[in-house]
C-alpha cells in the first residue's frame, strides 16, 4: 500500500506537559483517515504536527520520533516550512475566511506566491471553487465579502482556499464542529469527492461522521494511539476494550 | 411571607425617609455632572464669544481671511489729527507715516505680536502635528508589530512593555528638555562644515564631509522628533492592542497556506488593525497640537517673518527651519506681553482658530477611520 504519511514513535510536549506518547501510524494516500477520541486526547495536536503549524506555539515541540511525508521527515530543521504548508493544506475548526472578497480568499495563496496574471488567478479560483462544490453558489458574487456567506458556505470557501494551493494532503481539524447537520452533510459529501485527489486526515468528535466518511479510523486516548484500523473493523469489531467503550458511548 | 404590609409603601415619616435620601443622592450626582458640562460650555462659550468676532466678519466672505493668511506683526494703535483711532499692523503703520508724516500720530501705543494674521503659527502647528504623527506612527507601529507578532512572551519583553508604558507618564516639559539635549544639541548630521560645539566628529571618506554630533538646532525636525517621542507610548500601546484584536484565525489560515510571517502581517493582520491604530493617532493629534513645553526649546519661536518654505532651498532646509506654533503663540500673547483690549482680540482669535484646527484634524482622522472600518469588517 502507498503510504502518504508515516508517523514513527512521535512524542510531543507543550512545555512540561507531554501531549503525544510514542504514536505510530501509516496514513494511506487518497483515503480518508479519521482521528477520533475524547477532548484533549491529542488528536488535534497530532494533526497540527503534520504541517508544523504548532511551531508558532512557544515551548511546543516534538521530543522524539518523526513525521514522514513520502519518506522525508518534516521535523528536520532544514525543511522549508512554506513549501511544506503549500503541500499540506489545512482547514480549521472554526471557519475562518479572511475579511476579503470571495475571490481574494481563494486567490490568496496564488497572490502570496507572486502570481499576478489575472487569467491564471481567475482559473485557479474557479477550479478551486468548483472542486469545493461552491462555484454555483457564488459565481455571481465573487467580489462580495466572504462574510455574506452562510456558515457551511464559508467552511467550503476555506476548503477551496486550501485546495487552491494544490496540496497533496488536506488536514481537517473538526471541519463541521461549528456547522448545522445539513451543512455537515454537504461537507461530508465533498470529502468523498476530494479524496480522489487528496489524502485527507480529519479530526472529528462525531463518531457517526467518522464511520460515514472515513476509510481508516484511529482512536486516541490520553495522548496515545489506542487502535488504528479500517473504519469498518473499528466500529464493528474493535480489538481494544477502550475503543469499544468509547464508540459504544460508555465514556468520552 | 409576602403580605400587604411588606409590599405597600409605608405612609408617614418612615416611608418617606428612604425615598428622600435616594432623591438627594440622585440630584447630587446629577448636579455634579451638569456642573462639569457647565464648565465646558462656559469655556467654549467664552472662546467663541471673544474669538469668533476676530475670525468672522459681517460682510462677505464672512471670514476674516487676512487673520488666517497674513503674517504676524506688531499692532500700532494711535489717533490721527482728526482724533480718529487707528489700529494698524506695522507694515501699514509705516505706510501711514509715509503718507501723513510723524506729526499726525497722537497717543501712540504698540502691541507686539498682536497685529496682522496668524498664518505662521497655523502652518507651524500643522507641520509639527503631521510630521510628528507620521514619525510616531512609523516607529510606533513597527514596535507594536514586533511586540505583538514576533516577540515571544518573556520577562524581558514584559519589562520592555513596562518601560514603554512608563514613558507615557513622563511630563511633557521633561520631553522638551530631552529633545533639547538630544535632537537640538547632540544627534549626528553629515556636513562639510562642523560646528565648533560638535561633541564628536567622524570623518567620512568622501570630500570634506564629516559626521558631526552637533544636533539639528532648534528646528522643525527636532520639534517633530521630540513630539513623536512624547506620543510613542500611546501609539505603541494602542497599536499593539488593535493588532492583538485581529482574530487569530486569520493568522493561522494565512500561515497554513504557506505565507511567510511578514506576508501574514502585511495582508491579514495590519489592514484590520488600521482603524484601531488610527484611533490612537487621533488621541495623539490633539495632544501634539496642544503641547507647548516640548517645542519651546526645540522648534518654536515667538516671532518669525517668513514661512518655513520661504527662501528655503529644498525640503531639508524647510525641516531645519524654526517655526511658530499656535500654542506657543497663544502663550506669548497671554503671558509675555502686557495685556490690553487690543492684545485680547488677537489672543482669543488665535485660541478659536486653534480649536477649529484641532477639530478639523481630528474629524478628518475620524472620517478616514470610518471609511476603513466600513471596508474591513469581520
Amino acid at each position: 500500500m502507498n503510504h502518504a504519511i508515516q508517523i514513527e514513535n512521535l512524542c510531543f510536549s507543550y512545555g512540561t506537559k507531554q501531549a503525544l506518547f510514542d504514536v505510530n501510524m501509516d496514513i494511506p494516500a487518497n483515503e480518508v483517515t479519521a482521528l477520533i477520541g475524547p477532548s484533549g486526547c491529542g488528536k488535534s495536536t497530532l494533526l497540527r504536527c503534520i504541517n508544523r503549524i504548532n511551531d508558532r506555539i512557544p515551548a511546543a515541540r516534538v521530543t522524539s520520533g518523526a513525521v514522514k511525508i513520502h519518506g522525508i521527515d518534516v521535523m528536520r530543521r532544514d525543511i522549508d516550512l512554506l513549501q511544506l504548508r503549500r503541500h499540506v493544506g489545512m482547514v480549521f475548526q472554526k471557519y475562518n475566511p479572511f475579511a476579503k472578497s470571495i475571490f481574494e480568499n481563494v486567490a490568496y495563496s496564488s497572490r502570496i506566491a507572486g502570481i499576478k496574471d489575472k487569467s491564471v488567478l481567475a482559473d485557479t479560483v474557479e477550479k478551486s471553487l468548483r472542486d469545493a462544490a461552491l462555484w454555483d453558489d457564488v459565481k455571481d458574487r465573487l467580489h462580495e465579502s466572504a462574510f455574506g456567506l452562510s456558515g457551511g458556505q464559508q467552511q467550503r470557501l476555506c476548503i477551496a482556499r486550501a485546495i487552491a494551493n494544490q496540496p497533496e494532503i488536506l488536514l481537517m481539524d473538526e471541519p463541521c464542529a461549528a456547522l448545522d447537520p445539513l451543512a455537515t452533510l454537504k461537507i461530508e459529501e465533498l470529502i468523498q469527492d476530494l479524496k480522489k485527489k487528496f489524502t485527507i486526515v480529519i479530526v472529528t468528535h462525531n463518531m457517526a461522521q467518522a464511520s460515514r466518511c472515513s476509510d481508516k479510523t484511529a482512536f486516541m486516548y490520553l495522548g496515545k494511539l489506542i487502535e488504528f484500523d479500517d473504519t469498518m473493523s473499528i466500529f464493528s469489531n474493535p480489538k481494544e476494550k477502550q475503543t469499544e467503550q468509547y464508540i459504544s458511548g460508555s465514556f468520552g | 411571607m409576602i403580605s400587604e404590609e411588606t409590599l405597600i409603601r409605608k405612609s408617614g415619616k418612615e416611608g418617606k425617609r428612604g425615598k428622600v435620601f435616594d432623591r438627594l443622592v440622585r440630584s447630587a450626582f446629577a448636579g455634579i455632572t451638569y456642573a462639569i458640562v457647565l464648565v465646558a460650555l462656559l469655556l467654549f462659550g467664552k472662546i467663541v464669544k471673544d474669538g469668533a468676532p476676530t475670525l468672522f466678519t459681517s460682510e462677505a466672505p464672512f471670514i476674516n481671511v487676512s487673520f488666517l493668511l497674513d503674517k504676524n506683526e506688531t499692532l500700532h494703535v494711535f489717533d490721527d489729527a482728526q482724533g480718529v483711532r487707528h489700529k494698524l499692523p506695522a507694515s501699514k503703520y509705516a505706510e501711514f507715516i509715509k503718507q501723513n508724516g510723524e506729526d499726525s500720530i497722537y497717543n501712540h501705543h504698540s502691541f507686539s505680536y498682536s497685529g496682522g494674521g496668524i498664518v505662521g503659527p497655523i502652518v507651524g502647528t500643522l507641520l509639527l502635528t503631521v510630521g510628528s504623527i507620521l514619525l510616531a506612527l512609523f516607529f510606533g507601529v513597527s514596535a507594536a508589530i514586533y511586540l505583538s507578532e514576533y516577540a515571544k512572551e518573556s520577562p524581558f519583553i514584559h519589562a520592555v512593555r513596562l518601560a514603554i508604558l512608563n514613558l507615557a507618564g513622563v511630563p511633557s516639559i521633561v520631553f522638551g528638555l530631552f529633545g533639547f539635549s538630544v535632537f537640538v544639541l547632540a544627534v549626528p548630521v553629515i556636513t562639510a562644515d562642523p560646528s565648533s560645539r560638535s561633541l564628536l566628529t567622524i570623518p567620512l571618506f568622501f570630500g570634506d564631509y564629516v559626521m558631526s554630533f552637533q544636533g539639528w538646532n532648534s528646528s522643525l525636525m527636532a520639534g517633530c522628533a521630540t513630539l513623536a517621542c512624547m506620543i510613542l507610548p500611546v501609539i505603541i500601546t494602542a497599536s499593539e492592542e488593535s493588532l492583538k484584536a485581529v482574530p487569530q484565525g486569520f493568522r493561522d489560515a494565512s500561515l497554513a497556506l504557506g505565507a511567510t510571517r511578514w506576508q501574514t502581517i502585511r495582508r491579514c493582520v495590519l489592514p484590520y488593525s488600521m482603524p484601531g491604530i488610527l484611533t490612537s493617532s487621533l488621541l495623539a493629534i490633539t495632544r501634539v497640537a496642544g503641547e507647548t513645553a516640548p517645542i519651546m526649546f526645540t522648534a518654536a519661536v515667538a516671532a518669525k517673518d517668513d514661512l518655513p518654505w520661504e527662501g528655503a532651498d529644498g525640503p531639508l532646509d524647510v525641516l531645519s527651519s524654526q517655526v511658530q506654533a499656535l500654542p506657543y503663540h497663544i502663550y506669548t500673547l497671554a503671558a509675555r506681553i502686557p495685556n490690553s483690549e487690543y492684545t485680547q482680540q488677537a489672543q482669543y482669535g488665535s485660541v478659536f482658530v486653534f480649536l477649529l484646527l484641532v477639530a478639523i484634524l481630528s474629524i478628518s482622522s475620524m472620517v478616514l477611520r470610518a471609511k476603513m472600518r466600513a471596508k474591513l469588517k469581520w
